[in-house]
């Protein structure tokens, strides 16, 4: 992963993003809080990469930097090939023609006072992408016939759209100016269970026909395991495994992961019956002050006095499976 | 076994600006003695009202419970008034709540141990100090750490585990018949719910009590629940034992949720199948099975003729659906 492939859409090395803790009337700085700790990951073409992990894992954090909705503390995004870290704020929207985020919450990230129809157009406006009005009209159209709504709807405010609608609404603004990087910010976790799959096959679909490559955060390890072709798992701030899919629900590694994926119960009382389960104890630990060595070792089951020592760096262990754990 | 609790046609309706809305349509169920029963639905099916009709905490108005038996150690808690000394004397007396959000149903400025101590004080008449020993004891049990120093910490000083920890305690403290834990684990992370479900199932154990779980999730209900209802539009349109319910769905909306959400185990290949249009307006339900306009096995029959009643279609499982769906799954 140390260099730059041809196949890799965005490349993510050893991105920190600290946020300050101020003090006082002179707003002294006397803590970070170490949101994204030293993190790097590839995301290949075509691919969707699921992003896994607990609140406060920093899992969004690292869906902002990317989209440079924050600039990381440190190190280097390559997008495209090229490093868009610490591109100067004048710089970046052109660079969201390319990348766009599609947000959790389908209530919250829609004007409410904007029609459907305008919240869908205004990207094709702000990037000159349309040359007249009929052209816009013809476009915004087309993007809601692709996420499936009826364009009849475009002069509707977002409260008189469901839940499920709304979250399509959004995905077409994230398409409006034809990306090809999604941040999926836990898309799906504010809907109904029978509207969730809608989504996710939406998303599917689209990715198959429009070649997007996404970035998949959320904490449903079932839904990631189904849409994502390869999954990283962070804890407190660090990843801790990443592989592809199959490799880490057939032979998970990192004891986290392991505690994760029992920790999900199957619809399904049989297998449930046979599952063993391994339940975590106590809290994790505040970002602000986190453990010493592997972030996970107070409550790792298997944990050894030497994981409070140095923190583990991410190893290959069989092909293209990372884990940074020194127990396995 | 006997029945602790049994809802006989339950129906809660609200009267808003808009109109009627039907949130409890006539649901009857039962609950045995150490049973864990879980309560199935999606956002806006009536679970939560149900519950909260059961004991009286329906808000009036806007919120009325028309009519149904609830009947719990021989009487009719329907038959009492909302307020008075009986029905406060069953509330978290002998049925016990666990609500949803640990954050909001705590209060925040009152210390754990005053909000766990006032259960003790008022229900079984404790000491100022028997209660607060007891707490103690309480806050150990659910695994609370260094429990006597923390039963002084205000809500805001635990996290949000260890609050629905506090609420487990809480509910569990007069020793109660039946508990209800309502979606308790929507606000907290997957390892953190499957801390809380396994101490309350624990708890259930050790208290010898039942166990009512609300709930969207089926993997939940799956793994911890003996039987199960699931509620669609204020009705329940399927029960029986889980084992039966999750191996031969009878009900098209059961059929559709299993087949709609991705399961941990299943070849990754196969697509998800999800339940096509939106859940039905509780305003103006059509006379019919709410369900036909988003049923694949509708038949003439179900356009015909009002929402059939459960029918047992073997001993312990019922279904509200005319059309004989066995066979026809795909």
């Amino acid at each position: 992963m140390s260099f730059i492939t041809k196949s890799n859409l965005l490349e993510v090395k050893d991105l920190r993003m600290y946020f300050p803790v101020v003090k006082g009337f002179f707003k002294h700085k006397v803590a970070d809080v170490k949101a994204v700790d030293d993190v790097s990951f590839a995301v290949k073409k075509g691919e969707t990469l699921g992003l896994v992990g607990e609140t406060g894992c920093g899992k969004t954090t690292v869906g902002r930097c990317i989209l440079r909705l924050y600039e990381p503390t440190a190190g280097e995004i390559f997008f495209r090939g090229k490093d868009i870290a610490h591109t100067p704020e004048a710089k970046i929207r052109p660079l969201r023609l390319f990348m766009q985020l599609v947000f959790q919450d389908p209530y919250g990230s829609l004007d409410p006072r904007q029609k459907a129809g305008r919240i869908v157009g205004e990207p094709l406006e702000i990037h000159h992408m349309v040359k007249s009005r009929s052209e816009y009209h013809e476009r915004v159209e087309e993007l809601f016939r692709l996420v499936e709504l009826d364009p009849s709807m475009m002069d509707r405010v977002p409260h008189e759209f469901s839940g499920g609608q709304r979250q399509r609404i959004g995905i077409a603004r994230a398409l409006a100016c034809n990306p090809s990087f999604i941040v999926c910010d836990e898309p799906i976790s504010a809907l109904d269970v029978s509207i969730q799959a809608q989504i996710i096959n939406l998303l599917q679909e689209l990715q198959a026909k429009l070649g997007l490559t996404f970035l998949f955060i959320a904490h449903d390890l079932a839904v990631v395991r189904h849409i994502s072709d390869r999954i990283a798992v962070m804890y407190l701030g660090r990843i801790v495994e990443i592989t592809d899919w199959k490799a880490l629900y057939e032979n998970p590694m990192h004891p986290y992961t392991k505690a994760l994926l029992s920790a999900v119960p199957i619809p399904d009382p049989f297998v449930e019956k046979r599952r063993q389960r391994t339940i975590l104890t106590g809290d994790v630990p505040s970002a602000l002050n986190p453990p010493s060595g592997c972030n996970f070792h107070p409550r790792c089951p298997i944990a050894i006095a030497d994981c409070s020592q140095g923190v583990p760096p991410l190893r290959e262990l069989g092909s293209g499976h990372e884990v940074a754990c020194i127990r396995v | 076994m006997r029945h602790v609790l049994e809802v006989t046609n339950l129906r809660t309706q609200f009267n808003t600006d808009h109109g009627i809305i039907k949130a409890v349509d006539g649901v009857s169920y039962y609950i045995d003695e150490h049973e864990v029963v879980g309560l199935v639905g999606e956002s806006g099916c009536g679970k939560s009202v149900t519950q909260l009709s059961v004991t009286q905490l329906i808000s009036s108005p806007p919120g009325k419970i028309l009519e149904g038996v609830v009947l719990f150690e021989g009487q009719d808690l329907l038959k009492l008034k909302p307020r008075s000394d009986e029905m406060s004397a069953i509330r978290g007396n002998k049925i016990g709540m666990i609500f949803q959000e640990p954050m909001t149903s705590l209060n925040p400025v009152l210390t754990v141990g005053y909000q766990t101590n006032e259960m003790l004080s008022i229900h079984l008449k404790m000491s100022k100090k028997a209660a607060r020993e007891r707490s103690i004891e309480l806050l150990k049990l659910v695994g609370i750490s260094d429990a006597a120093k923390r039963i002084d910490n205000y809500p805001h000083q635990f996290s949000g585990g260890m609050r629905q920890r506090v609420m487990i305690a809480i509910a569990l403290s007069c020793n109660p018949r039946i508990v209800i834990a309502d979606e308790p684990t929507t606000a907290v992370d997957v390892t953190t719910q499957a801390q809380l479900f396994e101490l309350m199932v624990n708890m259930v154990e050790h208290f010898n009590t039942s166990l009512v779980v609300v709930t969207h999730n089926l993997g939940v209900v799956a793994r911890y629940s003996h039987r199960i209802y699931v509620m669609y539009a204020g009705r329940i349109v399927e029960s029986g034992m889980s084992e039966d319910i999750f191996a031969n769905p009878l009900h098209p909306y059961t059929i559709g949720l299993l087949k709609s959400v991705p399961r941990l185990d299943s070849p990754k290949e196969k697509k998800l199948v999800p339940i096509t249009g939106l859940p039905p307006n509780l305003m103006n339900l059509p006379p019919t099975c709410a369900f036909l306009p988003r049923c694949p096995y509708h038949e003439e029959r179900c356009i015909l003729e009002p929402w059939p009643e459960l029918r047992f279609v073997d001993n312990k499982h019922a279904t509200a659906c005319f059309v004989d769906v066995r066979g026809k799954i795909h």
